[in-house]
């Protein structure tokens, strides 16, 4: 009996190191253990054997099938490793074929100009507020200290509905609106499309859009206004970016000024960009004037402000390089999918 | 504004900054340089020579051989071509190595031409003498230079003198940007007192001394203004025994500089002040004058009167004309009449300088389309201080220059005469505004320097009239913040109660809006607002239409931009159209963006401003694609009802049959569809175009951010299925709306899986087959729960005439 369960150890052994694959692995272990194999054959024959060697008996054949079954796993696990490899050598692919492609589209460069700028004035916790287009003649010119006959609200600017109606030529109506809400203090932004008169062409459409800003409140400062601008322009257009204020006039600011940064470009060196000056030209503004704030019910003995004023297509145009305005609205997405 | 840097140092002596530092340290104070040109920066080692001797070549016959004194005490030799040039004549000589600005037929070469020493058919020549065109002007602004050949100066030039210098080249022309407020700026003076205060050197304004004889201007001329509310001052005088001749060279130099061409004395001088005081003035023969007397009053309406420019021009009675006894004479502040004109027989002169109203000159100009450059002055607002300064000073040239014989006495119709104004100095108030700490003498030093005095008794500055533009604490600040210079103003961050920033709800649901649109594979565009009111034809609206009333603009760029846009479509088929022309393939765009609709027409009040969420493609998709994009924004915005679908909308620019109305909560929120193939040919889009606009405001009331989490099915679902046969006309929306009716609260989700018509079909029917989901969320569902609600809804598709395929 002993020799035949060794011979069946032998035998079970080399059969399985003879087996190719996992299901001749599992064919010789049906054959050995399974319920019509040697070794359970073996184990029925237990009740031939005398009562006192029985016990001896079957320890030798569990021992036997515990060596067979661990023979087994540790065939069984070299198989599954070999399959594995074999299996992740077959799938290997050419990864620099070309990718599936979401069509995904793209935001106006116009917009995304916008919400870069949203964003650096919604985190000093401006809101974002909006004004009519089709404006009162009153909100765009004499409240903001334009008197009737002031040479701006010529027709040759200024697209006129009737003589009190008109395009708005500027986002700064908004700030009237809003002052006269009468809630202080007053800390927003107003973008939005602006109309004039002129003939499109690369640097010039009758329709655009303006950035307005507005923050009233008591002792509001130029040197707030300053350090509020160069803040801006540094998120903008880079940490490193300087500010030039320089004076200049605008009827409903006093003082005023014209606000330069350096060139992104060059760094402030001059280049073609910047047409040698190191600088560029981004926006206007200053202290709201005291009339401005009467008109609009604030008293200027209590609270002071600044405004400011940003061309959003310059903007754009700086920032990406853009040449000519006119591909800003002709929507070619051949352009439109380079942003 | 330009001025030359020769006239401005002229002014202001101490004034020694090169022009880089000019224009920086000008712009910086607030007179913008917008840049500068050097009139000298293409030219080089030029001097005065003379020449001695001219022989002809022996191998030329069209040159000639100078000897020519340079100052070295060695004569240099020069062959020229030049025509002109005789033995004795003083003329400019370009060195060896040095550089003329053009050729003689006046074509500059920017960075100039270098002249080298060379031999001309064998004879050497050591440099080159030049033509006016050649140094880089012309004989507009040098009348005295021949029409051909070299320039030659006159005798007293000292041989080895920089010609340069000599000819006024030695200048540079400054172009300022000047603020409307500023009118004052628009003189060299004016300039000059910046830049004074701007360098801190001294200010020297000419001194302007007495002028006339013993006779009186009141024997000559008697002046009447009938409208003072347009000529607020009106100042005359006379000269006589005029001598026309041309103006003294520095003149010359100095009106070239500015671009300005000399004619003859009387001309000059008039420019001359005009760029010095910016105060425009007249001249009238006043032998053409009737009555010798001067009415200055509005034209009668339908008045005709011929300018000096021989043009007849039609007047109105807004418009201000200068008249004597008998007829107008002039139109004011714009021209002067042909009949009163200055011609070389003129024997005696009335010399004006008025102040006219602003805006009465723009209107007129723009009127009668004639737009000069003293209207141009007179139109920013001129002060009537100035005119006086001016006639004065124009007199004292008169007599320096020998132009004639100034009558003594001037009159000077100024019945309400313009003060200075005062305003309180007030430190406290600048350096609060500023954010500044600038001492109180400071403040006052830098507002010396611009002529604004102060009274300490009363505590005032006194405004002199030329600054009309300051008015207030905020104007003085500006002056004090301008000369402390804005680079020295410290910065900050305002530090009041803190705000919250933040987008309206309108902009978060635009900002959602071109998100989904973006995933979806739509780019933004950009439309206009104004368009062509044949839009409406081109996109098939109904004559009678609302539609077609707009809001329409009395003055646009063409009729193409006159009235403003009542529905989004023109803008998006428009750029598809230019996508379609240039060949691009599969375009998906989308656009935010207003209509405006009046709420009546003629308009009277604002126009209402929708926002539209227009999405248009063409190429890859169809209608079901752009559906699929508009309930995936409305779910992303909350609005997660089913919307319903109105095929029955019958809008114009659509396919009949292929669209649909958006309709949610019982109110059209949007809607969409295939372009009608007419409106596609109308712009010329060869493809199936598809369109959906959400009328945002709509959606504002209906969308939210808030979202509550429903927890995750605990249970299995059990899926049933649905075949039937379906009339055509029956829409699976009706049979949708059974299941949604009928299918109670364990009916989770359906969807439709296979839709056939065709062979096996009979005719007018179609197979539509859906799955549906039962789940309950509290319970295992439990066979009757699920065959009662299909018994429901089999009931309910059978009533409707629907097979049940089993």
């Amino acid at each position: 009996m002993k020799e035949k369960l060794q011979k069946i150890r032998e035998e079970a052994i080399e059969k399985i190191q003879n087996s190719e694959d996992l299901s001749k692995l599992n064919d010789v272990r049906v054959a050995i253990l399974g319920k019509k194999g040697e070794l359970t054959a073996v184990l029925k024959s237990m009740k031939d054997v005398l009562p006192e060697e029985r016990p001896a008996f079957g320890q030798l054949v569990n021992d036997t099938r515990a060596d067979i079954e661990k023979k087994l796993e540790e065939a069984k696990a070299a198989l599954e490793a070999k399959e594995m490899e074999l299996r992740l050598k077959n799938e290997v692919i050419d990864v620099t074929l070309p990718a599936k492609k979401n069509k995904i589209g793209h935001r106006h460069p116009n917009t995304i100009a916008l919400e870069e700028v949203e964003n650096i004035f919604v985190g000093m916790g401006y809101e974002v507020v909006e004004g009519p287009e089709v404006e009162l003649d009153y909100y765009n010119f004499e409240a903001l200290n334009i008197p009737a006959n002031h040479p701006a609200k010529d027709e040759q600017d200024t697209f006129y509905i009737n003589k009190d109606i008109l395009l708005r030529t500027q986002t700064s109506p908004v700030q009237v609106r809003q002052m006269e809400k009468g809630k202080l203090p007053i800390r927003m932004i107003a973008p939005g499309r602006v109309f004039r008169s002129d003939e499109v062409d690369a640097t010039h459409s009758p329709s655009f859009h303006q950035i307005e800003g507005l923050v009233i409140d008591k002792h509001i400062t130029f040197a707030d206004l300053k350090g509020t601008l160069a803040e801006f322009a540094k998120q903008l257009f880079g940490e490193d970016t300087k500010v030039k204020f320089r004076p200049h006039h605008f009827p409903f600011t006093e003082p005023s000024a014209e606000v330069d940064v350096t060139c992104f470009k060059c760094g402030g060196k001059g280049c073609r960009f910047c047409k040698g000056e190191g600088w560029i030209e981004i926006l206007g503004c200053g202290m709201v004037h005291p009339k401005v704030l009467r008109m609009s019910g604030i008293d200027p003995e209590e609270y002071s402000g600044f405004a400011f004023g940003v061309g959003l297509e310059r903007i754009a145009l700086l920032k990406y390089e853009i040449d000519d305005m006119r591909l800003l609205y002709e929507n070619d997405d051949r352009f439109l999918k380079q942003f | 504004m330009n001025t030359s840097y020769e006239w401005i140092k002229a002014l202001v002596p101490g004034l020694d900054a090169t022009e880089q530092e000019y224009m920086d340290a000008m712009t910086l104070s607030g007179s913008k340089v917008e840049g500068y040109k050097k009139l000298d920066q293409d030219l080089d080692k030029i001097v005065v020579g003379q020449i001695k001797k001219i022989e002809k070549h022996p191998d030329a016959d069209k040159l000639i051989i100078c000897q020519v004194d340079i100052g070295t005490g060695e004569d240099l030799q020069i062959v020229t071509g030049a025509p002109n040039v005789s033995e004795g004549d003083k003329v400019p000589v370009v060195l060896d190595g040095g550089k003329v600005a053009g050729d003689h037929d006046g074509n500059m070469t920017a960075g100039g031409v270098k002249i080298k020493k060379g031999k001309l058919r064998g004879v050497e020549s050591f440099g080159m003498m030049c033509s006016i065109e050649e140094l880089g002007s012309n004989r507009d602004m040098y009348p005295e230079a021949p029409e051909f050949g070299i320039y030659i100066f006159e005798d007293n030039a000292q041989v080895g003198a920089d010609a340069i210098e000599l000819l006024g080249l030695r200048d540079a022309n400054f172009e300022y940007e000047i603020t409307s407020n500023r009118v004052d700026c628009f003189s060299v003076l004016g300039i000059a007192r910046e830049a004074a205060a701007t360098f801190k050197k001294e200010f020297k304004p000419p001194v302007v001394t007495e002028t006339g004889n013993s006779e009186n201007v009141n024997d000559y001329i008697k002046v009447t203004v009938k409208d003072t509310d347009l000529c607020s001052r009106y100042t005359a005088r006379v000269v006589k025994n005029i001598k026309l001749a041309p103006s003294p060279k520095w003149m010359q130099r100095r009106l070239a500089a500015h671009g300005i061409r000399p004619i003859n004395n009387l001309v000059d001088i008039t420019n001359y002040v005009m760029e010095e005081y910016g105060q425009p003035m007249h001249a009238y023969d006043l032998d053409t004058i009737a009555g010798k007397e001067i009415i200055v009053r509005r034209a009668a309406q339908g008045e005709k009167f011929v300018t000096l420019d021989g043009q007849e021009r039609n007047l109105d009675e807004s418009i201000l004309m200068i008249c004597d006894a008998k007829k107008p004479v002039g139109i004011a502040g714009i021209m002067g009449g042909e009949n009163s004109m200055i011609t070389d027989s003129v024997k005696t002169m009335l010399f004006e300088a008025a102040c006219f109203d602003g805006t009465n000159i723009r209107l007129s100009s723009k009127k009668i389309g004639l737009r000069t450059d003293a209207s141009s002055i007179f139109e920013k607002g001129l002060d009537p201080n100035n005119a006086m300064d001016a006639m004065n000073r124009a007199c004292q040239l008169i007599e320096e220059l020998g132009a004639g014989e100034v009558v003594g006495g001037a009159v000077d119709v100024y019945p309400v005469k313009k003060e200075g104004k005062t305003i309180p100095f007030e430190p406290e108030k600048y350096n609060r505004l500023l954010g500044t700490d600038i001492g109180r003498e400071e403040m006052l030093e830098y507002l010396g320097r611009l002529e604004l005095k102060y009274d300490e008794a009363s505590n005032q500055i006194l405004i002199p009239s030329w600054r009309q533009d300051l008015e207030c604490d905020a104007d003085i600040a500006e002056e004090v913040a301008r000369f402390y210079g804005y680079d020295n103003i410290p910065t900050s961050l305002p530090n009041g109660e803190a705000t919250t920033g933040k987008l309206s709800f309108k902009l978060r649901i635009e900002k959602v809006a071109r998100d989904v649109a973006e995933f979806c594979g739509f780019s933004q565009g950009m439309c206009y607002s104004f368009e062509s009111p044949k839009v409406f034809d081109k996109l098939l609206i109904p004559k009678d239409s609302n539609l077609r009333k707009t809001v329409t603009i009395s003055n646009p760029l063409g009729e193409d931009f006159s009235i403003m846009r009542t529905l989004p479509l023109n803008g998006m088929l428009t750029s598809l159209s230019t996508n379609f022309n240039r060949r691009n393939k599969n375009v998906r765009l989308y656009e935010l963006g207003n209509i405006y609709l009046p709420k009546q027409v003629p308009v009277t009040e604002l126009p209402e401003e929708r926002m539209q969420f227009t999405l248009g493609m063409y190429g890859e998709g169809d209608f079901f694609t752009l559906k699929g994009v508009v309930e995936e924004f409305l779910t992303k915005i909350g609005m997660t009802e089913k919307p319903v679908y109105n095929p029955k909308a019958d809008r114009p620019y659509f396919h009949p049959g292929r669209q649909a109305d958006i309709i949610y909560d019982k109110r059209v929120v949007g809607y969409l569809g295939e372009i009608h193939p007419v409106v596609a040919g109308n712009y010329s889009i060869k493809e199936r175009v598809y369109l959906a606009v959400l009328d945002m405001p709509e959606l504002y009331g209906k969308a939210s951010f808030d979202r509550k989490y429903q927890g995750i099915a605990e249970f299995p679902a059990a899926a049933s299925y649905i075949s039937m046969v379906v009339p055509k006309e029956i829409l699976a929306g009706d049979i949708e709306k059974v299941f949604d009716e009928k299918g109670g609260a364990y009916l989770e989700s359906y969807q439709l899986f296979d839709i056939y018509e065709g062979n096996q079909i009979k005719l007018g029917y179609k197979s539509l087959a859906y799955s549906l989901v039962f789940r309950g969320k509290e319970k295992n569902l439990e066979e009757a729960d699920i065959t009662g609600a299909m018994n429901r809804i089999l009931k309910a598709l059978e009533q409707m005439g629907i097979e049940l395929r089993k």
